[in-house]
């Protein structure tokens, strides 16, 4: 594994944090957000602050673009120098001065991040408008020369657009043009390729470094993913509840941690490589599904539209206790099929049998004695629970409607608690009262109180940190040594893939381009695309539980140990 | 756009179309003889048969209902059994007043009630949002012709500055018509005022959370710049959607208005034909309140789309 080898011995300090706090606005006496921060960077240095859900890392960020959220957080102590500028105490029109033209920031979602009313050359050419006296002609000619510089096809074409007529990538690649076109000394990048694709992210990163070099930019990198910090740090500092616990050039962070929390962070990265596969069970198949075909529209008033064809000819089936995993990109169709399966929509042709039952073409009502079977565990927990319904009501909803007695159905409710390791108070509570993970925990108890034979979870641990990531798939593993139940796993994370799965599919553009054990796809893929994925996976070369460099491309576990 | 604009009007049609059927159905299907309701109590056997020939009420259902909507699509709706003459010229008289008043009513309430949702929002619970928030309940619960007469009493008999009642159009001078419809505008303006910025509050309090709008700051923009280029826009559908509503409640109901007032509008015109049973005016009172509803309806539809490009499938 290589690391990124700048000499920045003599480079300038671009941005010298020191004891930053801040606390919530009129609660004093309330934990601060942040507890004496200090950081450095320096010109041409790209600094990755990690960190879980919750540890200061946006804060820290919002602090030094001067953009706290007024009336909830306010900075209480410390001071931020950039370049000899003190931004804690600037004024209002002096920090609006600064911002773009010396320190800029990009986001995580460039969907919500750019607006979706203007169009996307104006929102570039606005920074120009407002720091600069050029022409109108001039700020025009200079906004498409950076969108040139951030290799944007078309540009002219683009310039036009809107926001949501563009992919993520391109997105952004309108945010990094935004943000650099005045060469601000200091980029923020606040998880800037979390929202996207793998192998979109690696084009981001590789523009990030590219421009930095260009220009000298120190680059502040704000990420919770170790493979995104292993490929691009210099420096990294570790965050945990406000306060920076170690600090660290990249090699001797990740070989010889020093401090718990960070030796617990790296070992909660789950492994690239796969699994070996459980033993194969001998009872008949949960699930089978053959030529599963959807195509999304096709309607239209005036004329007929051809329709999206969201996924092909997809065919597979698992047994009971084994899981099989759906791996691609986002609108590679992985979701399309789970909602298929599930009958949320109805597919446009093929065979779906669930429990010895075909469903794909029954009537809702015929359906329904057949939705105990198969539950689904959805990505983000603060949607997926309903806030007005207390635990318990969640839990036991679905037995009561399929004929258990409400007494029943609440004792085995806290029996499901004490499974998924939550206290049995809990099922009097709302979910607002845990925690991503808690809940989480709550939706896969809700998704087992059914008993069902089939349990779909889509990206279902995408939303939480590395180490409740790790502790959700642990559950999830228990449940079906326990159960016995079949489980469909989408994910677009190769890693988490790897460690959940007995078989994986792989998907493209609604395609099934590979499927098999998962052991051999994922070691030894047969396929390009499937190739471009495992080669995209950031830090694939680096053993993060182990603190070493993996010899050579991951292989199988066993054979490497 | 264009084809977006196409779908939209060609939408109307089916609605229109639904409205003229009830009404048409509204008096061939009231019980009795409609010639006996037309003709009123004393009509002679003699006058109810030439009503019913007039109206052609011997012919089957959907012959009558040709010919009426014939009738409608020349823009004849009939003669007034009150004042004989024709339901179209009366309505015409009257309208011009109404639209005056709420094309007025509307602007001052625009003008004033987005800019106070705007700063109520930014200004997120400090005094200026308790403030606007305070008089958004207050125009809300005076009822209106208590704030009429509050206002003939201070500006035109305290202060004298404008006369107490009446209407001029703007034809006889625009002095003439601001003096005699500033105050009924005004009283009209207040629940307007109230409703419109409560939905512009609102809807800037949930774009002024929205990422774009933080990517705007991190930029360093100016906040009204901010406030007024990226964030009312984002904000403009719920608030152009109350403001049409609003404008189409405008020209139906301000009855109490014209009352307090005394302005000739269609309100008045309305109350009076109904109290009369004057169905050919109840009858073209009732379409043309649809029409200006669907109308408004899709001018607002179209102007989502100036403002927010997603909507131009």
């Amino acid at each position: 594994m290589e690391f990124t080898s700048k000499d920045l011995g003599n480079a300038r300090t671009v941005l010298k944090i020191r004891g930053l706090k801040v606390g919530l606005v009129g609660r004093p006496g309330a934990a601060p957000v942040l507890d004496g921060i200090d950081l450095d960077i320096r010109a041409g240095e790209t600094h990755c602050l990690v960190g879980e859900s919750g540890s200061g890392k946006s804060v820290t960020s919002l602090c030094a673009m001067g953009l706290l959220p007024r009336g909830a957080l306010e900075t209480t102590g410390g001071s931020i120098d950039l370049e000899g500028i003190e931004i804690t105490t600037a004024r209002p029109a002096r920090m609006r001065e600064l911002r773009a033209r010396r320190i800029a920031m990009i986001f995580q979602e460039p969907m919500t991040a750019l607006n979706p009313v203007l169009r996307v050359g104006e929102q570039i050419e606005e920074v120009l408008n407002m720091h600069t006296d050029l022409s109108q002609s001039e700020a025009r000619s200079r906004t498409i020369d950076m969108m040139e510089q951030v290799h944007l096809p078309d540009v002219q074409r683009i310039y036009s657009a809107f926001p949501h007529q563009l992919s993520g990538g391109q997105r952004q690649r309108i945010m990094i043009a935004m943000a650099l076109i005045l060469d601000p000394d200091l980029l923020i990048a606040d998880e800037p390729t979390t929202a996207l694709d793998v192998t979109t992210q690696l084009q981001i990163l590789k523009l990030i470094a590219e421009m930095q070099h260009r220009h000298g930019t120190a680059v502040l990198f704000i990420t919770h993913d170790m493979g995104v910090v292993a490929e691009i740090a210099d420096t990294v500092s570790v965050m945990q509840s406000g306060r920076i616990v170690e600090r660290a050039p990249i090699r001797d962070l990740l070989t010889n941690p020093q401090e718990t929390y960070t030796r617990k962070l790296l070992q909660a990265v789950p492994n690239l490589a796969p699994r070996a596969a459980r033993g194969a069970a001998a009872a008949p198949d949960v699930i089978t599904v053959k030529a599963l075909d959807m195509t999304y529209g096709g309607g239209g008033f005036f004329r007929k539209a051809a329709g999206v064809k969201a996924a092909q000819d997809v065919s597979f089936a698992i047994a009971p206790g084994r899981t099989l995993g759906i791996v691609g990109e986002s609108g590679s169709g992985k979701s399309t099929v789970a909602r298929c399966i599930l009958r949320l929509i109805d597919p446009t042709a093929g065979q779906v049998t669930v429990a010895g039952t075909e469903i794909a073409h029954l009537s809702r009502r015929q359906l329904q004695p057949h939705r105990k079977h198969f539950q689904i565990v959805f990505q983000d927990p603060y949607r997926s629970l309903n806030p007005r319904w207390t635990v318990a009501r969640s839990l036991c909803e679905g037995p009561v409607n399929f004929g258990t007695p409400r007494e029943a159905a609440m004792s085995h409710a806290a029996e499901l608690m004490a499974l998924v390791d939550l206290p049995r108070d809990a099922l009097d509570r709302y979910p607002h009262q845990f925690s991503g993970g808690q809940r989480q925990r709550i939706a896969i108890a809700r998704a087992v109180a059914m008993k069902p034979d089939l349990l779909v979870a889509d990206e279902a641990v995408s939303a939480l940190d590395v180490s409740v990531q790790a502790q959700v798939l642990d559950l999830l593993d228990d449940i079906q040594e326990k159960f016995g139940v079949a489980m469909l796993f989408i994910t677009h994370d190769l890693r988490v893939a790897a460690q959940i799965c007995d078989e994986v599919l792989v998907m493209q553009k609604g395609r099934v381009v590979e499927q098999g054990p998962a052991a051999a796809v994922l070691s030894d893929p047969a396929h390009t695309y499937t190739r471009t994925l495992i080669e995209a996976a950031p830090g694939r070369l680096w053993d993060f539980a182990n603190f070493r460099a993996l010899d050579h491309a991951p292989a199988r576990q066993g054979a490497t140990a | 756009m264009f084809v977006y604009i196409l779908k939209r009007v060609l939408a109307t049609i089916p609605v229109m179309l639904i409205v003229a059927i009830f009404v048409f159905l509204l008096l061939r299907l009231t019980p009795g003889d409609p010639a006996a309701i037309l003709a009123g109590d004393a009509a002679t056997p003699a006058q109810l048969e030439r009503i019913r020939d007039r109206l052609g009420l011997n012919d089957p259902l959907l012959t009558q209902f040709f010919t009426w909507m014939g009738q409608l699509l020349r823009g004849d709706l009939g003669v007034s059994l009150l004042s004989n003459t024709s339901v179209a010229g009366m309505l015409a008289d009257r309208l011009g007043p109404t639209i005056n008043i709420a094309l007025m009513t509307i602007t001052i309430s625009v003008a004033l009630a987005v800019p106070m949702g705007v700063i109520a929002a930014w200004r997120h619970r400090t005094w200026v949002d308790f403030l606007v928030m305070s008089f958004s309940v207050l125009g809300f619960s005076v009822p209106v012709f208590v704030i009429g007469y509050i206002l003939i009493q201070i500006f035109a008999i305290e202060l004298r500055w404008v006369p107490v009642q009446g209407y001029k159009s703007p034809g006889d001078g625009f002095g003439a018509f601001f003096s005699r419809a500033i105050l009924p505008s005004l009283t009209l303006a207040t629940i307007y005022i109230a409703l419109i910025a409560r939905m512009t509050r609102a809807s800037m309090l949930e774009v002024l959370g929205e990422d774009y709008i933080r990517t705007a700051r991190a930029k360093g923009v100016r906040e009204n710049v901010v406030l007024f280029r990226h964030a009312l826009r984002n904000a403009a559908v719920p608030i152009l959607t109350i403001i049409g509503t609003g404008f189409a409640l405008l020209i139906s109901g301000v009855v109490v208005t014209e009352s307090v007032f005394n302005i000739p509008g269609i309100g008045r015109l309305t109350v009076d034909a109904i109290l009369a049973r004057d169905y050919p005016v109840i009858q073209a009172m009732i379409l043309l309140t649809a029409g200006i509803y669907v109308f408004v309806n899709l001018l607002v539809d179209v102007s989502y789309s100036f403002f927010d490009p997603r909507i131009r499938y």
